[in-house]
């Protein structure tokens, strides 16, 4: 399985459980699906951009940096929709959203196949 | 006329030092000598380089031969082989500038250093078995480290010789096991003595007594040193749980970090939120 495959896989994974953290809060529990989907969807990018990167660069030092960098940016970005509805919750968005990049961007560079086995398992023309 | 003993010690060393009259060599100096032949360093005069001359009886040419068709980066290469004007036979090596394995401990290097030797090492048995050679007389003294790191070799496939205390299998007649029960010991003798039990469960099942308890090949010690050091378990060695568990969160380190600092933080965030 390739890396971008990897990261999708994860990202949807981390994601959900991610979002599903929300159940803690009641005030968020009602709002728990669309919570869970919106978080599935923000790690399934993270993912996709980390498996690339990872595709790319074989580095796990360098893998962690752009999957927290990817969860820090997207978190911030729900997080300034939430604050647009009059809800802030920088704190609690970005802070694991972060972290969750950051395992997204590490087991992007673990897993999957690197790319040489890739390109030696693909037929010639 | 009475001649003293060093008088005498020293005309038999002379009448001893090859005649290489006939050859494009010239002699240096001796280098080492062991029970089947003598090694000298010597001037190539043709390519102009330093070579290493080994002398010994004819009867036992036939090493030159094994040696000739193992073309492996950890054997050394014969460059040409004779008969002396006296009968004596020689073959002409590489130089190798280094120091012999023991020596090269001594220089306290890393596990990591150490483990990469003994799979040079592997690797060149390996290869030989193939071929159909056995070394014979594994040991610290016929294995030589570069000042590069290269590592060479030496001394394959001697049948006279009687084996080291240590590194000589039990077994007779010798085949590639026993050759597999040297590396073990080579392993054993390289190892630190505060290495991990997993490598020392490698070198002890390299070295049972029965050859059918141990590795069947060079390779199959070789994948169980590899695994050691990419963090799995080895074959050799049934370990305790919790070191199993020890390993697990040695290789898992950053990840484990990375679920405790999300698990962290959502307790922090948790019991904040109250304020």
């Amino acid at each position: 399985m390739n890396k971008i495959f990897v990261g999708l896989g994860f990202g949807l994974l981390l994601g959900a459980l991610d979002g599903a953290t929300a159940a803690f809060y009641p005030e968020t529990r009602n709002l728990l699906t669309g919570i869970m989907v919106g978080s599935s969807i923000k790690g399934m990018l993270v993912g996709l951009l980390s498996g690339w990167f990872a595709h790319k660069v074989q580095s796990t030092k360098w893998g962690i940096v752009v999957g927290a960098s990817l969860g820090l940016l997207f978190a911030f970005l729900v997080a300034v929709m939430e604050a647009s509805n009059g809800k802030q919750h920088y704190l609690e968005i970005m802070l694991p959203g972060f972290v969750v990049g950051a395992i997204i961007g590490f087991l992007t560079q673990r897993m999957g196949a690197p790319r040489l086995a890739t390109r030696a398992a693909e037929p010639r023309a | 006329m009475d001649l003293s003993d060093s008088v005498l010690d020293h005309l038999r060393h002379v009448a001893a030092l090859p005649d290489l009259s006939s050859t494009r060599y010239e002699l240096e100096s001796e280098i080492g000598r062991g029970g089947l032949g003598i090694v000298y360093a010597a001037h190539d005069r043709t390519l102009d380089r330093r070579v290493a001359l080994k002398v010994m009886d004819a009867a036992l040419a036939g090493e030159a031969q094994i040696i000739a068709r193992l073309e492996h980066p950890a054997i050394v290469p014969i460059y040409e082989t004779g008969t002396l004007p006296d009968g004596r036979a020689f073959y002409a090596m590489k130089l190798v500038s280094g120091a012999r394995l023991d020596g090269y401990l001594a220089g306290s290097p890393s596990l990591a250093e150490r483990l990469r030797v003994v799979r040079r090492i592997g690797e060149a048995l390996a290869f030989a078995h193939t071929r159909g050679a056995l070394h014979r007389d594994l040991k610290p003294q016929n294995v030589m480290v570069g000042e590069f790191g290269e590592v060479y070799v030496m001394d394959w496939g001697v049948e006279a010789v009687a084996g080291t205390p240590g590194f000589r299998a039990p077994d007779a007649p010798l085949d590639e096991r026993s050759d597999i029960y040297a590396l073990g010991a080579l392993l054993d003798f390289v190892l630190p003595a505060a290495a991990s039990p997993a490598l020392r469960a490698i070198a002890r099942k390299a070295m049972r007594a029965d050859p059918g308890q141990r590795y069947p090949d060079a390779p199959a010690l070789l994948a169980d040193i590899e695994r050691f050091q990419e963090g799995l378990a080895v074959e050799a060695w049934a370990e305790p749980l919790w070191h199993r568990l020890r390993r697990f969160v040695a290789r898992n380190a950053v990840l484990l970090w990375l679920l405790a600092a999300y698990a962290g933080i959502r307790l922090l965030l948790f019991f904040l939120r109250g304020r």
